[in-house]
């Protein structure tokens, strides 16, 4: 025990050292990008201020018209600390929950409402899409005639823009029959009848990565294992079972991370053509149409932090699942 | 998916079987069994026969022509109607009937949104990856950043660009230079560290200069990272050139026609259009793909065994 403890020890120390080595780059990178931004906000925003200091007739030194460039209701681009300050209003400044004809609904000016109706369909659409992968790449690792047939189809899918799609699988999908019957059977609310399309699509745009990164972590055993599993006069199923899945379990986790971010990006944009009146997606649409620069952009750093906090979360299921199946990081 | 105890006849038995079943309780479904059944059965005897080079381009026409052909018999045979799913032989019909229309909207949106936007936004990212390259404190600072970035819906900068830059094309390019930009970096980043330490002291060893030792070590390793950003990269051009149009364009280009026609329930020509896209999607990635395999054919990923 105390031996094992005196091992980790140093590891342990690399990593706050790589850490605090990562972390000051990190930092400037970032410190630079906000100073950028705050340049570019004042930039692009001076012409507005300085044409209502024209038409009103008013005097002003520069500084009052730094700050006047950086609180504008609707700047051309907004600055980060409007951003930020839009972003805290609409998700602690605004009850997640509301009174409307006598029953508690969900808030439509809270951004974490919105959120919560993009990052459900996230989630359903990146289960349904990296379960069929995982299946799929089993089915080409197993049988030559799928590898030459599905995998060409699988890469020439992906080049096809999702969005053209979006529009038609809502149309379909909410035109399938059993879909409809369902709802009038009670089995599904209409709220989840809407949220149907949205996850077909974010699983459309996340299987592909798991495909590409299962087939080659099913393909990653060595020639050695598999003679010893054939000596073992181990079946195809336990084969896989024991050691094909087991090798894969890194290729799939890297995967899952690219595919949970696609899946966000594929639930986002398949809210733009529907008209949802609910979700990220469709506050980007109405900010658009409104002019609403700050609400855009807040709806946009919503959704950053959606995708950072799903990677993040995959990222610690990963960490934990090698460390049990005895990895060493 | 063959299990292991499933005798070789097994999967045709298993095909006959369904098809059996299905003729009695329903004659269209038996149809359409039989030939999923019989273009899979050819496919596979004809992948487990050779690997040779003619059946690797015939198994997967024949599979995607066995698609095509299927998606014909479900929406004939059910007689499915037109705003769910037109058939192929409509699309078709709507392809020819609409070049003129067609080749307008992809001049309008591929040729200057996408691939404008493409140039740019890879053209730059490949530069500042060279510009970064000297500073390891700033490849240190801008990896992870840019990975981060390369992970979020940077489609939602649309509507923003198209304030911006108005409904013309230039919108459209914008999203997409923004779109491929990180993605090209991180990729292009990673390529120019790929050289061997070893192989970098050789070049000093012949005293190198750093343009010599950038032209002839640093660029050829790097290219197979190159050639995966930029792979990755035109998938998304087209996304963005697309995406883009939703948020206001002029009376041509694909998104728009996607959105009008969507309104007026021509789904044979939304369907055409996006055949369009697919089509220029598949080209666009296997021009790029070519190239990677005409400069990277020393590569072990592009050897053939």
């Amino acid at each position: 025990m105390t031996a094992a403890a005196d091992i980790a020890r140093p590891r342990g120390l690399g990593a706050i050292s790589a850490l605090t080595g990562a972390v000051v780059p990190v930092l400037t990178v970032v410190l630079a990008i906000v100073a950028i931004w705050y340049a570019a906000s004042v930039m692009m925003n001076r012409a507005w201020t300085l044409d209502q200091i024209q038409r009103q007739g008013l005097e002003m030194t520069q500084a009052e018209i730094l700050t006047a460039a950086m609180t504008q209701e609707r700047p051309v681009l907004p600055a980060p600390h409007q951003v930020f300050a839009e972003i805290w209003n609409t998700t602690v400044g605004e009850p997640v929950m509301r009174e409307r004809r006598g029953q508690m609904q969900g808030n439509p000016r809270n951004l974490i409402f919105h959120a919560y109706h993009t990052l459900w369909p996230t989630i359903l659409g990146f289960g349904i899409g990296s379960f069929l992968g995982i299946l799929l790449a089993i089915g080409i690792v197993h049988s030559r005639a799928m590898d030459m047939s599905v995998m060409p189809w699988a890469i020439a899918s992906q080049t096809i823009p999702i969005l053209a799609i979006a529009p038609i699988i809502v149309v379909v999908v909410s035109n399938l029959p059993a879909l409809n019957s369902a709802v009038s059977a009670g089995w599904i609310s209409e709220d989840t009848k809407l949220l149907v399309p949205k996850a077909l699509i974010s699983s459309y745009l996340s299987f592909f990565p798991v495909v590409v990164g299962m087939v080659a972590g099913l393909r990653s055993p060595q020639a050695t294992d598999l003679d010893l599993m054939r000596t073992y006069s181990a079946s195809r199923s336990q084969t896989l079972w024991k050691l094909r899945l087991p090798a894969s379990v890194p290729f799939l986790f890297t995967s899952l991370k690219v595919s949970i971010a696609a899946a966000l990006v594929g639930t986002i944009v398949a809210e733009l053509p529907t008209g949802a009146r609910f979700g990220l997606g469709a506050r980007l649409l109405t900010g658009s149409y409104y002019g609403q620069t700050i609400q855009i952009w807040s709806a946009l750093f919503m959704a950053a932090i959606c995708a950072a906090a799903l990677v993040i979360l995959l990222g610690v299921i990963e960490k934990i699942t090698l460390r049990r199946m005895g990895a060493r990081s | 998916m063959r299990a292991a105890s499933l005798p070789p006849w097994g999967l045709p038995a298993l095909g006959a079987g369904l098809i059996a079943l299905a003729l009695v309780s329903d004659t269209r479904l038996a149809v359409i069994l039989a030939v999923w059944f019989g273009a899979w059965a050819l496919n596979a005897a004809l992948a487990n026969r050779s690997g040779a080079g003619a059946t690797r381009l015939v198994v997967p026409v024949i599979f995607g022509v066995t698609l095509l052909v299927l998606w014909e018999l479900v929406v004939q045979l059910y007689q499915i109607s037109f705003v769910i799913l037109p058939a192929p032989s409509a699309i078709w019909a709507r392809m020819v009937t609409e070049t003129p229309t067609l080749w307008a909207d992809f001049q309008q949106t591929i040729l200057k949104g996408a691939l404008a936007g493409y140039v740019m936004g890879c053209g730059a990212a490949f530069l500042a990856a060279l510009a970064i390259d000297r500073s390891a404190f700033l490849q240190r600072g801008l990896l992870p950043v840019g990975n981060f970035i390369a992970a979020l819906p940077i489609v939602g900068t649309a509507p923003i660009f198209v304030m911006w830059f108005g409904f013309g094309w230039q919108s459209k390019s914008a999203v997409v230079v923004a779109m491929v930009f990180f993605p090209m970096l991180v990729n292009c980043v990673q390529g120019f560290k790929a050289s061997d330490v070893m192989q970098r002291d050789l070049m000093r060893t012949y005293a190198a200069s750093y343009g010599q030792t950038l032209v002839k070590l640093r660029l050829p390793t790097a290219m197979p990272f190159i050639f995966n950003g930029l792979k990755i990269c035109t998938t998304l051009a087209l996304i963005g050139a697309i995406v883009a149009e939703f948020f206001g364009s002029p009376t041509v280009g694909m998104g728009f026609r996607i959105k009008i026609e969507m309104g007026r329930l021509a789904m044979d020509m939304v369907w055409a259009e996006i055949a369009v896209a697919a089509l220029a999607g598949s080209g666009f990635y296997g021009l790029v793909a070519l190239i990677e395999k005409r400069l990277t054919f020393w590569h072990p990923s592009q050897r053939r065994g």
